[in-house]
């Protein structure tokens, strides 16, 4: 049963260490797959992750990959990408991850508009510490830290890359999964910062808390709660809030930041020589 | 290095699925979400196809795997 997968992953690494029907793997397969169907060399990728679940997913993969720390992966993505722009950088982070203890770095990164490709698996809690609830996780929702339901109203991580400066944004879900892949593939292919929040479930730390007690569950869940672009449009205030709305929400073209700076690099080698 | 890989192997004419046992966790997502009902879940609970016939080779079950334990050939 060989298939495109086999070509990119580690199988001496698998059975994976995640919990049965947990959304990280499907995330791993649609990357491998939006990445096989752009041919791309698997070693002029790198793959970034920082901590959490889903940053285990690096292990799996047989790019360059790197697991840093909690938060950082884009500060050490920018690092890879600036001195070696020809390589294809993926990042991919949780929702903790890139909207808590990342958050700064997530703006930063979309506002110098850096070529790389953020993939966030928002399964809407710290799934590997327990539960706590996470900036994404939706108001009135369970966690550990939120016994009595989150008083917090979550980001929108769609309209924050945007307003930060992000060129490409989508959000997909581990449901829909044809989908998934094609908003992947446009975001890897993208030149500037690219983003894909991945809504995906958690059904140890999530589903438990949420009284959704089995994957199946979960995954009907997240199918219920998504709308395309133009369904939601024409939902009622309230419903709006509770809904997942999925699809690309902007593409769009401005020089990314190494662009700029091998241009910066070019002017000030010129000056050096005229000086 | 893991040696055991075991893979059940079910066909007909027109199509081969193929479920690695010891990678599957018995998660229950490709059971159901298939839209033809083609698989159940075995005693372990990984997925056995009971009407391969109905199979419609859209490749849910695999792309939907989240354990890549579950292949669908003679598709495309
Ligand atoms: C600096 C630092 N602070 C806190 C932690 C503890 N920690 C590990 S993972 C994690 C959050 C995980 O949640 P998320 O990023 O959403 O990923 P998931 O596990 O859900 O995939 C935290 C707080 C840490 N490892 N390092
Ligand atoms: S705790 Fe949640 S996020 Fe972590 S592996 Fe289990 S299901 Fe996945
Ligand atoms: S390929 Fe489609 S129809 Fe066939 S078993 Fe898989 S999900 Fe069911
Ligand atoms: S989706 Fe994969 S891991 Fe889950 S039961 Fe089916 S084959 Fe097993």
């Amino acid at each position: 049963m060989k298939t495109v997968i086999n070509n990119y992953i580690r199988e001496e690494m698998f059975p994976n260490i995640w919990c049965p029907g947990c959304g990280n793997g499907i995330v791993l397969g649609a990357i491998i797959r939006a990445i096989d169907d752009l041919k791309w060399d698997k070693n002029k990728i790198a793959m970034i992750s920082g901590i959490g679940c889903s940053s285990r997913i690096t292990g799996y993969v047989d790019f360059c990959t790197m697991n840093t720390t909690h938060g950082r992966a884009l500060p050490f993505a920018t690092g890879i990408k600036m001195a070696n722009p020809n390589m294809k950088v993926v990042v991919v982070m949780g929702d903790g991850d890139c909207s808590a203890i990342g958050g700064n770095h997530f703006i930063h990164a979309a506002r110098r508009n850096i070529d790389l490709t953020a993939i966030i698996i928002n399964n809407m809690i710290y799934g590997m510490t327990g539960g706590q609830y996470s900036p994404l996780t939706p108001t009135k929702k369970f966690g550990t830290t939120a016994p009595y339901g989150n008083i917090d109203q979550s980001f929108d991580l769609v309209k924050l890359a945007k307003a930060a400066g992000a060129s490409y944004v989508a959000r997909g879900t581990v449901y829909h999964v044809r989908q998934l892949t094609s908003l992947i593939k446009k975001a890897l292919n993208k030149k500037g910062f690219s983003v894909v929040e991945i809504i995906s479930d958690c059904p140890i730390s999530y589903g438990k808390m949420n009284k959704m007690r089995t994957v199946v569950d979960m995954l009907k869940w997240i199918k219920d709660m998504s709308v395309s672009k133009k369904a939601w449009e024409d939902l009622s205030p309230e419903e709006k809030k509770e809904k997942f709305v999925i699809g690309e929400f902007l593409d769009i073209d401005r020089p990314d930041y190494t662009e700029l700076y091998s241009k910066v690099m070019e002017e000030a080698q010129k000056m050096g020589v005229s000086r | 290095m893991k040696e055991n890989k075991l893979i059940e192997i079910y066909q007909n004419d027109s199509v081969k699925i193929s479920v690695r046992k010891e990678w599957c966790k018995a998660c229950g997502i490709c059971i159901e979400f298939c839209p033809k009902d083609v698989l159940a879940a075995d005693e372990q609970g990984k997925p056995i196809p009971i009407n391969i016939n109905e199979c419609i080779k859209c490749s849910l079950c695999e792309l939907r795997c989240p354990d890549f334990a579950i292949t669908v050939e003679g598709g495309e």
